[in-house]
C-alpha cells in the first residue's frame, strides 16, 4: 500500500506543479525522451488498468471494466498486452460455478508506471526550463 | 464512479505541445487513481469502541424510568459514538491513503450524512407523535442505510456490515416495545464490535 501511495502522491504532485519532483532514470534532451516512452503503458486504457491497480491490491474482470467502461472485448485485449508485458497478473478461479478473473499489478508493472511517470515530469520540466 | 476519458482530446488542426500531453497525461492517472480508490478510513478500533458503548448506554437506557430518560440516554450515547468514530475515522484516514477530503472521502460522506439527519427529523416526529418504541428499530435502519450507502465506497465488508444493521432494525420494528434496548445492544453493540475488530484485523485500525 506504500507503494501505491507513492505513484498516486507523484502523479498528483506532478500533475499539479508541473512535475517538481526528482526525476528517476530519464536523462538527456528532448530527443532522448521520446524513444524512451513505455508504448506499452502509454496507450490510454492500458495506462488506466495500470493507474486503477497501483491503488488497489487486485481488481475483478468486472470491476476493472465498470471503472473503466469499457467493453469485455476491449478490456480482454488490453489486459492481455500487459500480461504478455509482465506488468500485471492474472489469476483465474471459480467463485462456485462462475468463473472469476483478478488482475494484480507485479512489480515490474509498478517499476513501469513510475517511469512513466518520470518521463512525463522529465517532458514538463524540460518544456518549462528551454 | 467516474470513469477516466479513455480518448486523448487532440485537436485535428494543430498539433499539441509536448508538454500540454505529458500534463494531460499525468492528470488522467491521477483521476483514474482516485476514481479506483476505496475509501478505506472507516475505522476497525472506532466501531469496537462504540461498539462497548452502545452496550453500557442500553443497560443503563433500560433503567431509566421516563421515557424522556430513555431518550435523553441514547441521545448522549449517539453523540458519545459520533465522537468516538468521528476520531477514530479522522485519524486512520489521516494516517492512510484516502483522507477524508479525499474524493472517495467526500463520496463516503455525501452518501453516508443523509440517512443519519432522516434519522434525526425523523426521532423528534415520532417523540411528539409519542411513538418512540418505534425509535430502536429506525435508528438501527437508517443508521445501516447510511453505512450500506457510505460504504459502498469504502472496502466490501463495510457495505455488509450496514446490511446486517438494517437487517436487526427491520427485526427490532417487529419486536415489543420493552425489547428495544435488547435490539440495540445487539445491533449497534455487538455488530460494531464483531465487524469492527474484522476491519481492525483486516484493515488495520
Amino acid at each position: 500500500m506504500a507503494k501505491s501511495n507513492a505513484a498516486r502522491k507523484a502523479a498528483g504532485a506532478a500533475a499539479a506543479s508541473g512535475g517538481k519532483p526528482q526525476l528517476t532514470g530519464v536523462t538527456g534532451g528532448r530527443a532522448s525522451l521520446a524513444p524512451d516512452l513505455d508504448k506499452v503503458i502509454h496507450e490510454r486504457v492500458r495506462l488506466a488498468i495500470v493507474s486503477a491497480l497501483a491503488v488497489n491490491p487486485s481488481l475483478s474482470f468486472n470491476e476493472l471494466k465498470s471503472l473503466l467502461t469499457i467493453t469485455d472485448g476491449n478490456l480482454s485485449v488490453h489486459a492481455r498486452k500487459l500480461e504478455d508485458a509482465g506488468y500485471i497478473d492474472c489469476l483465474k478461479s471459480f467463485a462456485g460455478r462462475v468463473p472469476k478473473t483478478e488482475y494484480r499489478l507485479t512489480p515490474a508493472g509498478r517499476r513501469a508506471l513510475e517511469r512513466y511517470l518520470a518521463h512525463m515530469e522529465a517532458l514538463i520540466r524540460m518544456a518549462r526550463g528551454s | 464512479m467516474r470513469s477516466p476519458r479513455l480518448h486523448r482530446s487532440t485537436p485535428d488542426s494543430a498539433p499539441e505541445p509536448l508538454q500540454d500531453r505529458a500534463l494531460e497525461n499525468l492528470r488522467f492517472i491521477r483521476d483514474t487513481m482516485a476514481g479506483a480508490s476505496a475509501f478505506t478510513g472507516v475505522p476497525g478500533w472506532g466501531g469496537v469502541g462504540m461498539g462497548v458503548s452502545a452496550i453500557g448506554a442500553a443497560w443503563i437506557a433500560h433503567q431509566q424510568p421516563t421515557v424522556e430518560r430513555w431518550l435523553l440516554t441514547w441521545i448522549a450515547e449517539g453523540w458519545l459514538a459520533f465522537a468516538i468514530g468521528g476520531v477514530a475515522m479522522v485519524r486512520k484516514s489521516a494516517a492512510g491513503e484516502t483522507p477524508l477530503t479525499s474524493r472517495a472521502g467526500r463520496r463516503f460522506l455525501l452518501a453516508y450524512v443523509p440517512p443519519i439527519l432522516a434519522a434525526a427529523v425523523l426521532t423528534l416526529v415520532l417523540y411528539r407523535a409519542g411513538m418512540t418504541a418505534l425509535l430502536p428499530g429506525l435508528w438501527l435502519l437508517l443508521y445501516g442505510a447510511a453505512v450500506t450507502t457510505g460504504g459502498a465506497m469504502s472496502v466490501p465488508v463495510v457495505p455488509v456490515m450496514g446490511a446486517c444493521f438494517m437487517l436487526v432494525g427491520v427485526v427490532a420494528l417487529f419486536l415489543p416495545a420493552n425489547a428495544g434496548d435488547l435490539s440495540m445492544a445487539l445491533g449497534f453493540g455487538l455488530l460494531h464490535i464483531g465487524f469492527g475488530g474484522w476491519i481492525a484485523r483486516r484493515y488495520g485500525g
